[in-house]
């Protein structure tokens, strides 16, 4: 794999806060604790096209043994509320090798309202609060409005794509 | 029907085995076991492992080595052997769980005149 940028990106916001999103809905993002009987509920709803790579997976067992492996301790899990449910989450997951894998997830009726973006940053500011210097995502290479986003926050393209497209991150 | 399955040492790789070889007992394919490594293992000792997984399987099966560019010789093989199916595993998981494709999957998805099995 490539190396990450030497530039660091920096000014994230931490987690909890709270934002309003562009439908004016009231968007609570805190971390995770004991937060896996919600987030299987928000997973059940995740529609087909939303899946990436192969996650999330579809069955509610699958789901829940993903889970609680993306979400134990070691691991950074950042969620976003709206009326106590979740609607997104983003996790960053150890690779064992210095970096963090992140993913997000937003459900449908949450999608294309900021909410995306500011859990994001939110999540990062999360990240580079407990020490996380290095961050890289893989996202399909025809998903341009991710791409567009992850670029926006900072991310760069590596260069290192075979189906999907590698982006890293440095943390400030 | 003339099965060749590409592997490498991966618990994915040998789950794609399993289930070939489980269809070819029902089926009665013809299993043929196409093995290679993608970054710095042995591949004699990737070989090896294969083998010992093949015993515990009770089926017939003919194992060759590809030592170099695994895509383009699995295409190949394919071709010039008359195969009816290639069997590729659905490759490495990401530490979050992403299925990781690679360069292996793309060539032969993208070139063989066969029909591709992705078993993930």
């Amino acid at each position: 794999m490539t190396e990450y940028p030497d530039e660091t990106v920096g000014g994230f916001p931490t987690p909890p806060r709270t934002v309003t999103d562009a439908e004016g809905r009231t968007i609570e993002i805190r971390k995770a604790e004991n937060s896996i009987e919600e987030l299987v509920e928000m997973y059940l709803d995740f529609h087909a096209e939303d899946r990436a790579q192969g996650i999330p997976p579809t069955n509610e067992s699958d789901i829940r043994q993903w889970l609680s492996v993306v979400t134990s301790d070691e691991e950074l899990n950042v969620i976003a509320y709206h009326d106590r449910d979740p609607v997104g989450h983003v996790m960053l997951v150890s690779d064992e090798e210095g970096g963090y894998e992140l993913a997000i997830f937003v459900l449908q009726e949450y999608q294309a309202a900021h909410i995306g973006t500011e859990l994001l940053r939110t999540a990062l500011g999360g990240a580079a609060e407990e020490g996380v210097e290095r961050v890289w995502l893989s996202v399909e290479r025809w998903n341009r409005p991710a791409v567009s986003l992850y670029k926006k926050i900072g991310f760069q393209e590596t260069g290192d794509d075979h189906f999907e497209k590698m982006m890293k991150l440095r943390l400030d | 029907m003339r099965v060749l399955i590409g592997i490498e040492d991966s618990d994915r790789g040998m789950q794609a085995l399993e289930a070939a070889a489980e269809r070819a007992r029902e089926a009665g394919d013809e299993l043929t076991v196409a093995v290679y490594t993608v970054s710095d293992e042995s591949l004699e000792e990737t070989t090896a492992a294969v083998r010992d997984r093949i015993k515990t399987l009770d089926v017939d099966v003919e194992i060759i080595q590809i030592e170099e560019e695994p895509g383009s010789k699995l295409v190949e093989i394919a071709e010039r052997e008359d195969f009816d199916q290639v069997v590729l595993s659905g490759g490495q998981r990401s530490p979050l769980g992403k299925i990781k494709l690679d360069s292996v999957h793309e060539f032969v998805l993208l070139n063989a005149r066969t029909t591709v099995k992705l078993v993930r």
